[in-house]
């Protein structure tokens, strides 16, 4: 899996860096990520319903900022964990542009190893970088 | 231009001790701090403490309009913007309001219940209490509660409160005199809110969520009672007496109003307002701005729904005890200590300098603690000093104080918990979830949670020693322990 836990993250929070050859996939791994936090087994989360989205923001790391609250927005309003199925980011024209498929089903105690309630994306230590032929988005949630 | 941040540790260096339990940054110790930092801590409460929150404390002293200093409480932490257990006064017609001074659960808190039962009365029906409360009061990722709410009702619950609940049966009318500002803060404007955080808050009314958020049985052991006058006064009167103790916030809802403001100050801060910080999380408007004000007007939507939510959980609460015990709630005196808030910007009178002054005091991980005599605590305390809750860990125990005159140091602040000391993945490593459970179990402590990683994450040891914390506060004269509670039965999101 293409992100690594940040084992310096402030001390009640969590953090992460995720990477990607392109935009595309360093956003698909940062969503990944998230969904990782939320439930043990993201494996056992089943692609019963899809959802998509479009987000957008003049500016890259806010950019993914709002990409991953979309995915906390589903988790609370219609306690949907989802998986990202394709994901397309557009940087390089204004405003900055990133849209989603994404599948997954409601919560399901029985099935999926619950862990942490995700509660917002920080702008603690945020960044989207290309460093080494590879895009590195870094980023602290608030548990 | 952000300005380059000075390193923890050698701002650490420069704590000086000003009195007991009371340490000093000077405004000199960094570029662009108006006022100094001040660290309420013993010497060992202090060497606990991370590198963040010394460079987090002397950031909030830049904030422009900030009064007399910033403060630091003994259970400070490193947490994003503030550091978690931070509080700033500012000036409302020259300072900021800041999102991250407030933190993403908007006005998280706690209750206290009391009840007239003794240990021996409930201990052959823990686990059916617990389980119970499990069922009943939903913990966890995405929880939803069994309120039903229209997009005008959620509205009306984000106006008017732990009101709108009392008023629709989920709970006593004298609930309310008990709850830090009558159970709903004047001001909110669901306008100012965004769909999405409407949407992702209206099903969550009733819900713990997660992280440090629980619902605790605990007892009073009879040497643990320190002001029995003041206990007296806040339904505390036995030995073995059995109280409810629960941790929780305003759920998606606040966390979403704190990220659209966040997001939307970010980038306007330097270009319309002029104001230069060295963490983004510091995020701010001028408190008299539109969107300052837009911002306060939100955030007390975001109050609201957090009292709602720790309203309708006493009400599941009270059915549970009723149901388990066979009694009616009011018979097995099910009544309400108080309700505090932690994560609030409020409009407060203060002394300053020999002068009476409206100020904006955020408190993010802090505790209000007016002292007695002062008119906004309720008229049945007003004698003691408002009754200040303080929650452990699911190991330790807690707290109930009270506030005294010599809290005005701080505007009247303290503590809020214990404060993590161990990051939650290293609590993670070190302690399995399973096995805590089970050595809780052998110490008296029946424990239900959603996830054993979650439990892990909570186990005492990740946390400072919450006598510890008491002490430094009492040391320090910011609040007075009245009585402490010992976990018997916990349900962990």
């Amino acid at each position: 899996m293409p992100f690594r836990w940040l084992e310096d993250a402030p001390i009640s929070d969590a953090g992460f860096e995720a990477w990607g050859p392109t935009l595309d996939e360093c956003f698909h791994a940062a969503a990944d990520a998230l969904l990782a936090l939320m439930v043990a087994n993201p494996e056992a989360v089943e692609p019963r319903e899809q959802r998509r989205f479009e987000v957008e923001h003049q500016e890259l790391d806010l950019l993914l900022v709002r990409f991953l609250e979309e995915i906390l927005y589903y988790k609370d309003a219609e306690q949907l964990l989802l998986h990202v199925v394709a994901c397309s980011v557009a940087g390089e024209t204004q405003p900055l542009r990133a849209t989603a498929q994404l599948a997954g089903e409601k919560i399901d105690r029985e099935r999926h190893q619950l862990s942490a309630d995700v509660k917002a994306v920080t702008l603690h230590r945020l960044s989207v970088q290309q460093r080494e032929g590879q895009w590195v988005a870094t980023v602290v949630v608030d548990l | 231009m952000a300005m380059p941040a000075a390193k923890g540790s050698e701002l650490r260096k420069k704590c000086v001790q000003v009195g007991p339990a009371t340490w000093e940054i000077p405004p000199d110790a960094k570029p662009g701090m108006r006022v100094p930092a001040r660290i309420y801590a013993t010497p060992e409460l202090l060497a606990q403490m991370d590198d963040g929150v010394f460079e987090q404390v002397t950031n909030v002293a830049m904030l422009p309009g900030i009064v007399e200093r910033a403060f630091c409480m003994p259970d400070g932490h490193w947490g994003y913007g503030f550091p978690i257990g931070g509080m700033a006064a500012m000036d409302p017609d020259h300072g900021v309001i800041s999102p991250g001074g407030i933190g993403f659960d908007i006005n998280c808190g706690m209750r206290l219940v009391r009840t007239n039962l003794v240990y021996d009365e409930i201990r052959e029906h823990i686990r059916d209490l617990v389980d119970a409360l499990y069922r009943r009061v939903p913990a966890g990722v995405g929880a939803h509660g069994f309120l039903k709410l229209t997009d005008d009702e959620f509205a009306e619950v984000a106006v008017q409160g732990a009101r709108w609940c009392v008023a629709h049966g989920y709970g006593w009318p004298e609930d309310l005199e008990r709850t830090e500002e009558g159970g709903a803060i004047p001001g909110a404007d669901p306008s100012k809110v965004s769909r999405r955080a409407l949407e992702r808050g209206r099903t969550q009314v009733g819900t713990l969520g997660s992280g440090n958020h629980y619902l605790e049985i605990q007892i009073v052991k009879p040497e643990h009672i320190f002001d029995p006058e003041a206990a007296a006064v806040m339904g505390i009167t036995k030995p073995y007496q059995v109280v409810v103790m629960f941790h929780c916030g305003s759920r998606g809802f606040g966390h979403q109003i704190a990220s659209d403001y966040v997001q939307q100050f970010a980038p306007l801060m330097e270009k319309k307002w002029g104001i230069v910080l060295p963490d983004r999380d510091l995020a701010c408007a001028p408190f008299r701005s539109p969107e300052g004000q837009a911002y306060f007007a939100a955030m007390k939507c975001g109050i609201n729904m957090s009292f709602a939510n720790r309203q309708v959980i006493l009400h599941r609460v009270r059915e549970v005890f009723s149901e388990v015990l066979h009694r009616d709630a009011r018979e097995l005196g099910l009544e309400m200590v108080y309700d505090v808030c932690h994560n609030t910007a409020k409009l407060e009178e203060h002394e300053v300098e020999g002068r009476r002054r409206k100020l904006l005091v955020h408190r993010k991980g802090a505790t209000r603690a007016f002292a007695p005599g002062m008119p906004d605590v309720p008229a049945v305390y007003r004698e003691i000093g408002q009754p200040v809750i303080i929650g452990g860990s699911m190991e330790t125990g807690s707290y109930l104080l009270r506030g005294v005159p010599t809290g005005k140091q701080a505007f009247f602040t303290t503590a809020h918990g214990s404060g993590r000391t161990m990051s939650r993945h290293a609590a993670k490593r070190q302690f399995r979830g399973k096995e805590l459970e089970q050595q809780l179990a052998a110490r008296g402590i029946y424990v239900r949670s959603v996830s054993y990683g979650g439990l892990a994450e909570e186990a005492g040891a990740a946390y400072k020693n919450i006598d510890a914390v008491v002490a430094a506060t009492t040391e320090a004269g910011l609040s007075l322990p009245v009585v402490r509670f010992t976990p018997v039965g916990n349900v962990k999101g």
